[in-house]
């Protein structure tokens, strides 16, 4: 049987791999998919919580898959805004490189 | 969930999230979040949270995926292989991943482990105590299956019910913004 540290750990290594995926690519399409790889670490982590802490009646405890319920939820919605913003700026700029992305720079 | 298939799974996973970094093609890319999502899924599967697992396919690998495949797709990046590497974001990409994983070993190490409860026929029968009689739950419970989904939407329609509805509203507004968003400004 996996303990709980094992699971946190993966989900940690996890998290941990698509931040270097948003520091290190510099496709922002990429980026955008390391992003959600964090937001699934952090839905592992719940879900291995709610299974090893059960409620008061000795069943897992709903309330953290509630909590990945919404996240996912919340997750598609944003992915849809996200790539059309990412569409958007492809018309205006011609580009998805984040290195040719400059005008905020000072 | 036996520890062989607990390694297996996490394995999928994290090599999956491995090789969205190291491919350059953003499709193989993509593909690769997809077998990490996978391997998700079965580790959420083996925690018996049957729901998530199922959504997690769904939602992630069968919709969200699909979509950053057709924007890949519509964008047609020629490019790509282009640009040298610049080692400045690698090294600090390095060094901030060997940064968070020594921390996390450093707490994990010293967090007291704990292994996972007992999800039996006796524990099914306590909690069935907690729902009505004939209810479907608390048959199922009974009977020795955990009713995941029953489960799930008692809590969601009960207990959520307010930020169920908020969802929906940001759902709408989401769906309204990526039409706005999309459409070609007339000039």
């Amino acid at each position: 049987m996996a303990s709980l540290n094992d699971y946190l750990l993966v989900s940690g290594l996890l998290f941990a791999i698509g931040l270097a995926g948003v520091v290190v690519r510099r496709n922002i399409i990429v980026v955008f998919m390391c992003l959600e790889l964090m937001l699934s670490a952090a839905n592992l982590t719940l879900v291995a919580f709610s299974r090893f802490h059960p409620a008061a009646n000795g069943l897992p405890d709903y309330n953290g898959q509630m909590l990945v319920f919404f996240v996912i939820t919340v997750a598609a919605a944003e992915v849809a805004v996200g790539l059309a913003i990412i569409v958007a700026l492809y018309r205006a700029r011609q580009t998805i490189h984040t290195d040719d992305l400059t005008s905020l720079k000072g | 969930m036996p520890s062989y298939l607990f390694w297996l799974f996490s394995v999928i996973m994290l090599a999956g999230g491995a090789a969205v970094i190291a491919f350059r093609n953003p499709v193989a890319s993509a593909l690769s979040v997809v077998a990490c999502f996978v391997g998700l899924a079965g580790l959420f599967i083996g925690l018996s949270a049957f729901f998530v697992g199922v959504i997690q396919i769904l939602v992630y690998t069968g919709a969200v995926m699909v979509l950053f495949l057709f924007i890949i797709m519509l964008l047609d990046l020629k490019d790509e292989e282009k640009s040298a590497k610049p080692l400045v974001p690698i090294a600090a990409g390095i060094g901030l991943v060997a940064a968070f994983t020594m921390q996390l070993i450093g707490v994990l190490s010293r967090s007291p482990d704990t292994t996972a409860p007992a999800l039996d026929a006796q524990t099914f029968t306590v909690a069935a105590a907690g729902f009505p009689a004939s209810s479907k739950i608390a048959t199922n419970l009974l009977s020795g299956k955990l009713p995941d989904v029953h489960l799930i939407g008692r809590t969601l329609f009960t207990q959520y019910n307010l930020p169920l509805q908020i969802l929906g509203v940001l759902l709408l507004v989401a769906t309204i913004g990526v039409v706005v968003l999309s459409k070609r400004q007339a000039d």
